[in-house]
């Protein structure tokens, strides 16, 4: 396992090593999550794993396809008249047939063009409106996802949960459709909300609700950003979506659903209780009732930290709690003024959090 | 025929370059430089100023992309990062692109259609002082005091300064007031060049001169001018809008206090996407002029060149939400703006293929000018098909906000405008100084451009296909991106190496280049029939042109072009 650390230290480790390496360190690190999990880290646009994306990707391939095309004859035709009629040596100096154009020639390129104009628009607007217009069935699961400066807040209205950064969605197939409606909404400024392997971006909107719908069909976790520019730490504003079976899904509902774990030890959660954390952040079944940062009631069930790719352990909480300005300069949790003794206790009962 | 007397300017002006030659004097230096409403010293003014800005811009892009080189990278603090990008958007848009558009236009138009001086020669230079002023004014934010919040220094918002951050709750200080200042400065600036380029045009042409036999240079520029009437005023009303709501209270972009957001959005786009071919279009009159030259023969298709010019100026005033497909319009707006903005596509495409059909049957001298119009065409050929591909509204979810479309607008106003602006600078150069530019170093320049060019934003296309979202400081690695960010940064070596060639070439030539002469590249529009530089009045008589090329007239008196229009 790399040395606990800040991000760098840690991360640097990681990829130094060779990918099998990187599996196993990974899977060490977040326990149990991961196990039998894929992590899709790579955001490529042209290997779509839930509806929206596929369909992108078919219009993208099929746009391409044409762009290519015209590509190769135009440029094909400017590189022959660069080599053709490049003036060489020997050539007489005298000027060339003045030619003033030809009518012809002149509809034949603006109509060709307008016709193909016409194939991508009309494309374009099929998968829009099968994209945008869709009927969402009645069965799917909604979530309001709100953008925060520099963190995701999710919000499960119908079963009563609240998270952040890591989106848990059932995962979808042929046989047993479960469509994801995600409510978008911003706190603050604008936000975008990108995962490229299941759908194209919608900005994030504040004073605006916007709509858009995923249905994800392998299990994993798929990595996302924000999309939108949105002060200091736009590039830290990671989105992790985690698609589950059925099963597992609903056991983490039924954990999530639970008011916080109790420690065994009441002085650690004191320590929490008598900090000024409590302003910010909410445990439930607990007088912390904050709710400008991240709800924290099960902290220890996310796999990252502070929405980057920091590893949601004990030690680098402590890190990240001891200096927040440190790891992400710039956000908004101060670092609050507190004895080493109280932050271990801290900790503690925060690292119980399951 | 009698009637043509140019090119007999010639040798008129030996009394006025022996006055030139006194002694250096301060009072000699106000006239020349402050005072100055001469169309040709503001029009250098203009270029010199975009010049000089363009360098201190392309230096923060540099140090963006050396942040850039390795994910997790230090180099620069985020809100540093954020200031530079926002600064060099800022910058290039405002500060370079229309300024140097600007001089273009000054210099050139009264000399192309033979008439003395700009319309309104002292709005010339107000324009002129307010574009110097404002980026100055831009730039002054860095020594600014940081107030109690702490917030001062340059604006971080982004060139496209997205409410709500601009508000007083995201964004405290005073950075984002100089930079709404410095930006309402600059269209002011814009805008009074567009009625002056339009005036001019409309009512300064020599004898003889239609709208029909107008050069197709003055004729897009006239296109450039009404877009800038129609596009720039949104702007700088949202630009008040924001002052209002910053200092007195008012909730137009407010989303605290049910303010709009996305109508900031539809302010700026309204104004940003015909910005964009305010910026290409002076591009395309310049290849339009440098292209037939070096081909030997006119340009093809001269009516459909100025119908494709004046369509673009009027599609492009309906295309401004194909920046907004990811705001959540209905489906049919997102429909209606990815037809709207592929139809652009087609009269930009008739231009292309003019150009071809231009070069087509010619004898093509591969000057600097024409070597720069070349790499044009395929760079161009390039930022058009993926811009076809960003208008089609869901392949823009995807690549929207990404490094694609950095690598898109990069390939357009690099490979296209900043290829098209050189291909500019060696034409006219000696015309403008009596000098030509080396012809040597000017290959290098263009060489090593063309590398460093596509060695930078290439790869960039790709690390956006993989996801990698745009204007963030760092990046994690491990998804792909580390590779093509690295080598995009080593591009940018080879780009400065370029420019700085390009920068001793200028300094080089302007002492020890070869003499011009009139006329060095057998060129048939009116610019070409009076000395090198041009005396302060330009003509000494008012030339007569009976068509579209006089100059090929008066060299071919056996084939003249008036026989044919």
């Amino acid at each position: 396992m790399p040395k606990p650390g800040y991000f760098c230290s840690v991360r640097k480790r990681c990829f130094r090593t060779n990918r099998l390496l990187r599996s196993v360190v990974l899977l060490l690190l977040f326990g149990g999550v991961l196990a039998a999990q894929s992590l899709h880290s790579v955001g490529n646009i042209f290997k779509p794993l839930a509806t929206p994306a596929e369909l992108v990707s078919e219009l993208s391939i099929l746009t391409i396809a044409i762009c290519a095309t015209i590509f190769a004859i135009v440029a094909g035709l400017m590189a022959y008249a660069v080599i053709r009629f490049g003036y060489r040596e020997g050539d007489s100096r005298s000027e060339p047939p003045q030619v003033y154009g030809s009518n012809q020639v002149e509809i034949a390129w603006t109509v060709i063009p307008i016709l193909i104009v016409f194939v991508l628009t009309m494309s374009t607007a099929r998968v829009t409106s099968a994209i945008q217009d869709r009927q969402i069935p009645k069965d799917a699961l909604n979530v309001t996802v709100i953008g925060h400066q520099w963190w995701w807040e999710f919000r499960y209205p119908d079963l009563k949960i609240v998270t952040a950064n890591e989106l848990h969605v059932p995962v979808s197939s042929m046989a047993q459709p479960r469509v994801t409606s995600l409510t978008l909404r911003s706190a603050d400024v604008a936000h975008g909300f990108w995962v490229p392997q299941l759908a194209g971006k919608t900005d994030v909107i504040p004073n605006r609700t916007n709509k858009m719908w995923i249905d994800p069909r392998e299990l994993g976790t798929y990595l996302g950003n924000c999309s939108e520019f949105c002060g200091m730490e736009h590039a830290r504003m990671e989105l992790r979506v985690i698609v589950e079976s059925d099963e597992d899904f609903a056991k983490w509902v039924a954990r999530q659903q639970q008011p916080a774990a109790t420690p065994e030890l009441t002085e650690n959660r004191q320590a929490f209780l008598a900090s000024p954390c409590i302003a910010c952040h909410t445990v439930s079944g607990t007088r912390a009732l904050g709710k400008m940062g991240p709800d924290l009631t099960h902290l220890m069930g996310r796999q990252t930290l502070a929405a980057m790719e920091v590893p949601n352990t004990a030690e680098n909480l402590r890190d990240w709690i001891k200096d927040p300005q440190k790891l992400k300069p710039g956000n908004k949790m101060p670092a609050v003024k507190i004895s080493d003794a109280q932050l271990d206790r801290m900790v503690a009962y925060l690292a119980s959090l399951q | 025929m009698a009637s043509i007397v140019y090119p007999l300017d010639s040798g008129r002006d030996q009394g006025r370059t022996a006055e030139r030659g006194t002694a250096y004097s301060w009072a000699r230096f106000v006239r020349e430089w402050v005072l100055t409403v001469d169309h040709k010293q503001l029009g250098l003014m203009y270029i010199i100023v975009a010049l000089l800005f363009f360098v201190i811009s392309g230096l923060q892009a540099a140090v963006i992309r050396a942040q850039l080189m390795y994910p997790n990278n230090s180099l620069v603090t985020p809100q540093v990062f954020n200031r530079l990008f926002t600064m060099h958007g800022t910058t290039m848009v405002f500060f370079v692109g229309m300024p140097f558009i600007a001089g273009l236009a000054n210099y050139l138009i009264p000399l192309m259609i033979g008439a003395r001086d700009m319309a309104f020669p002292r709005l010339n230079a107000l324009g002129l002082w307010l574009a110097l002023f404002g980026g100055m004014l831009l730039y002054s934010s860095y020594f600014a005091w940081a107030g109690p919040a702490g917030h001062g220094s340059a604006p971080d918002v982004g060139w496209f300064a997205y409410a709500p951050l601009t508000e007083r709750a995201f964004s405290k200080g005073t950075s984002t007031d100089y930079w709404i200042l410095s930006i309402i400065m600059s269209t002011i600036s814009s805008t009074l060049t567009a009625v002056n380029i339009l005036a001019t045009a409309l009512c300064m042409r020599t004898k003889g001169m239609t709208l029909a036999r107008m050069p197709l240079f003055v004729w897009m520029l006239c296109v450039v001018a009404f877009q800038i009437l129609v596009a720039l005023p949104p702007l700088t009303a949202a630009q008040v809008m924001l002052l209002l709501d910053r200092f007195l209270g008012a909730h137009f972009f407010d989303t605290a206090a049910s303010g709009n957001a996305v109508l900031w959005r539809h302010f700026f786009w309204l104004f940003g996407h015909p910005e964009v071919y305010i910026l290409m279009i002076p591009g395309f009159a310049a290849v339009t002029e440098i292209v037939p030259v070096f081909s030997r023969k006119p340009i093809f298709g001269r009516a459909a060149m100025i119908g494709a010019s004046v369509s673009i100026g009027f599609i492009s005033l309906g295309v401004w939400a194909h920046h907004m497909y990811t705001v959540g319009l209905p489906s049919n707006a997102n429909i209606y703006f990815a037809t709207a903005t592929m139809m652009v596509g087609v009269p930009t495409g008739i231009k292309i293929f003019n150009w071809l059909g231009t070069m087509w049957g010619g004898r093509i001298r591969f000057n600097t000018p024409m070597l720069w119009c070349t790499g044009f065409l395929f760079q161009f050929l390039i930022a058009g098909l993926t811009g076809i591909m960003l208008a089609v509204a869901p392949f823009d979810w995807q690549l929207g906000n990404s490094y694609f479309v950095v690598a898109h607008f990069h390939y357009t106003l690099i490979g296209g405008l900043l290829f098209t602006l050189f291909a500019a600078i060696y034409y006219w150069f000696p015309k403008a100084t009596g000098r030509m530019l080396s012809e040597k170093l000017g290959k290098w320049h263009f060489w090593l451009l063309v590398i460093g060019f596509h060695a930078t934003f290439d790869p960039l296309h790709f690390a956006g296909l993989l996801g990698m979202p745009r204007r963030i400081y760092t990046y994690p690695t491990g998804r792909g991106w580390d590779g093509l960010n690295h080598f995009a940064t080593l591009g940018v070596i080879v780009q400065a190496a370029a420019i700085l060639i390009f920068v001793v070439n200028v300094l080089y030539s302007l002492y020890a280049g070869k003499k011009a002469g009139n006329d060095p590249w057998d060129a048939w529009t009116l610019e070409w029939a009076t000395t090198s530089p041009p005396p302060e009045y330009n003509f000494a008589t008012p030339p007569v042109v009976r068509s579209s090329r006089p100059l090929w007239d008066v060299k071919h008196p056996e084939d003249p072009d008036w026989k044919y229009e």
